[in-house]
């Protein structure tokens, strides 16, 4: 008995010795974010959060942040804001003030970003985030304020330019092209729509219908007899997952035939399971997809980052894994690079540092514009073909070729 | 507005379209009328009005997709849905609705309130809040140039929810607890003076309202799609048809379902899809007015 706790204190010991050795070779870099780990955004916030754990891992294990000549490691502090709004505000401000935390990790969600960012703003501490996509965030003049993904009105904008690069190659002006636009009252929708009819004016397409989905949607017949009657080249529905099953199934009842069309949420409704080759040839917007060509030093190509991320994450074995994890690795990403070329610890310069990035990263391009969104990465575009979501746009980065025109 | 005088050019333009309005608005009229005629049963028996009509749909609804998540055919849904709402329905009623039967309009309403809110977030937190739909896999049928679209599914639906109503009229006509529930209906106080059991017939036809819902909602998942808050825009459609046919007018609530449901379709269709409900509400408005201007008519004083 006596021999075994000898020999137990001597493995403390060594652990202990081993552990500070361990920290004496490299500093710590501390961060704060309050995140979704209950509530109605607990899956994304986890997602979120594991993505963030898994950037500082893989960074920690390619020998730290270096800045001026020493290296880091990075360490967040998490709270849970329970998917509240106040409540993440709140922690947000105990965060800075309490923790002294001086670099910040967005939350999940646009909504909880809003929240927070006021807050950051005002102690004007950097926060990359990487889950709020609402282009409300990028129009108050945030100057701290840092976002990796694409803004929520680029989420279906890139169809139209699909659109007009097949009306191109069939000897037909882009102007050619007529839109047909069914989206939901609510502001996310409401970004993509406005998105959409930007670039559809540019490029002087015609837009035929242009409809707002109740929030109660589940008939929408009335839309696609128009739709029937018009004959628009693109259709572009976005109403959530109910927006994306009652448009595949009643496209397919309908028998609608447009060239191209496009929509939200694709996962979330899971069309492919359950309407089954109804779906098929339907375009679906993603931050992000695994198949894409995309690639850095440090996390490899976006498929050597899932493979990476399910050996870490072994819950996520058996599925994909979702763009808000990637997303969330390639904020972390994001604050090494910043912190290297600062070379300081200074919250000031590592914010135009931040400001001043320019990097390829297995998630796509990083470059922020003045208002503190990525204006280097475009909305991938994913087609449904017999059952599997193929990336087909960008075109540059694309797996498959896209089938046009839908049948 | 040149929005919807285009739209409006566009019924001229190609008058099948019409046809085609019409009868989708039949076929969402149906089932309508289905929730609306057991909300007519309600009111008019126990004088409870109750606004978690909507609510009980939605649960038929996710009863059916529950067994076909579970490798059940689709179709076995809708009597499934009617056995178990019924249950549940009784159920409701022993623990809410019994308590609030004699009380004034306020506590039957207010308790109905909360039932649906109740509901919806029970729903909510057992199914989660993405929409749900039942895929039967039969084939549409078109005519016209593809520009009337029949669907199988919807046929049988449609098909269902009439056999149902006819055998709902038979039991009524027909059937000893039926002439109860009639009775009972017309006055209380004496047919439990002539020995019915009032009590019995109240739980009675609460289960049956509910029961009727749920297979509304079980059909309504094979054609259209359920979602943990829709009920309220049933319950809403169910008080604008009982209140435009009036309590115990069977043919008059088949006749406005169909009527509502065909009008939405040509609101969502002239106004945008997204004022389709608004046209329910518009005619709620509408013949309340009509109402208010006949009875007004018709008000007598005693000299």
């Amino acid at each position: 008995m006596k021999k075994l706790s000898v020999l137990s204190a001597v493995l403390a010991a060594f652990t202990l010795l081993f552990s500070q050795g361990a920290i004496a070779a490299c500093g710590e870099i501390h961060l704060g974010s309050a995140i979704s780990l209950t509530g109605k955004y607990a899956t994304n916030g986890i997602h979120a959060k594991n993505g963030y754990e898994y950037g500082i891992q893989k960074i920690k294990d390619a020998g730290g942040v270096m800045v001026d000549g020493k290296c880091y490691n990075f360490k967040v502090t998490y709270y849970d804001d329970e998917s509240k709004g106040d409540r993440g505000a709140t922690l947000a401000e105990r965060l800075i003030s309490q923790d002294k935390v001086q670099f910040m990790l967005g939350p999940y969600s646009s909504g909880m970003t809003k929240a927070i960012a006021p807050v950051t703003e005002k102690y004007k501490i950097p926060m990359v985030e990487a889950e709020g996509a609402s282009r409300s965030l990028f129009n108050k003049g945030y100057k701290y304020l840092f976002a990796v993904l694409s803004t929520s009105e680029q989420y279906l904008a890139s169809a139209v330019t699909l659109a007009a690069e097949m009306a191109e190659k069939q000897g037909k002006k882009a102007s050619s092209v007529k839109v047909a636009i069914a989206v939901e009252n609510d502001p996310f929708s409401l970004d993509i729509r406005a998105g959409v009819s930007e670039d559809a004016a540019r490029l002087g397409m015609k837009v035929v219908i242009d409809e707002k989905l109740p929030r109660d949607l589940s008939d929408m017949s009335a839309i696609l007899t128009k739709v029937k009657l018009l004959k628009p080249d693109l259709l572009i529905v976005s109403g959530h997952s109910k927006g994306a099953a009652t448009a595949v199934r009643q496209i397919d009842e309908q028998n609608i035939k447009v060239p191209m069309i496009a929509i939200t949420h694709c996962e979330a409704a899971d069309v492919t399971g359950k309407f089954g080759d109804a779906a098929n040839d339907i375009l679906c917007s993603t931050q992000w997809a695994e198949t894409l060509a995309y690639k850095d030093p440090l996390f490899g190509s976006a498929s050597e980052y899932e493979m990476g991320f399910k050996k870490a994450f072994t819950e996520y074995k058996d599925k994909k894994v979702p763009y808000q994890t990637a997303q969330a690795t390639a904020a972390v990403y994001v604050y090494k690079d910043a912190f290297e070329r600062a070379g300081s610890m200074d919250k000031d310069k590592v914010r135009d540092a931040l400001s001043a990035t320019d990097l390829m990263t297995f998630y796509g391009g990083i470059r922020f514009s003045a208002a503190g969104n990525n204006i280097a990465k475009p909305m991938v575009l994913r087609q449904i073909q017999d059952g599997k979501y193929n990336v087909v746009a960008p075109s540059a980065f694309a797996s498959h070729k896209l089938n046009w025109p839908r049948k | 507005m040149d929005q919807i005088l285009g739209n409006i050019s566009l019924l001229f333009e190609f008058p099948i379209v019409n046809l085609k309005i019409v009868l989708d608005g039949i076929m969402i009229g149906a089932l309508f009328a289905l929730s609306a005629y057991g909300l007519a049963l309600v009111w008019g028996v126990m004088n409870v009005k109750n606004l978690a009509q909507g609510d009980f749909v939605i649960s038929g609804g996710y009863v059916s997709w529950w067994l076909v998540q579970h490798g059940f055919p689709a179709l076995l849904g809708v009597p499934v849905a009617f056995v178990v709402m019924w249950g549940i329905g009784w159920v409701i009623y022993k623990l809410v609705i019994s308590r609030v039967i004699e009380r004034d309009l306020f506590t039957s309403l207010l308790a109905t309130f909360g039932l649906a809110i109740m509901m919806a977030q029970i729903l909510n937190l057992m199914f989660g809040s993405d929409t749900q739909s039942v895929d039967l896999g039969y084939e549409t049928l078109h005519f016209a140039d593809g520009l009337i679209d029949v669907p199988i599914a919807k046929l049988i639906g449609v098909l269902m929810a009439t056999t149902l109503a006819a055998c709902v009229i038979i039991f009524m006509k027909s059937s000893r607890m039926g002439q109860a529930i009639r009775a009972t209906a017309q006055d209380s106080r004496a047919a439990r003076v002539m020995g019915i059991d009032t009590e019995k017939v109240y739980a009675f036809t609460f289960s049956l309202n509910s029961a009727i819902c749920g297979a509304a909602g079980a059909i309504i998942v094979m054609v259209w799609l359920v979602q943990p808050f829709y009920g309220i825009s049933y319950s809403i459609r169910a008080f604008v048809i009982v209140t435009a046919a009036g309590l115990g007018n069977l043919p008059g609530v088949i006749a406005a379902g169909l009527g509502i449901g065909a009008l939405e379709q040509y609101g969502a269709h002239i106004f945008g899809i997204g004022y389709q409900q608004a046209v329910a509400v518009m005619l709620l408005l509408l013949v309340l007015l009509i109402r208010l201007i006949q009875q007004r008519r018709n008000r007598q004083v005693l000299k």
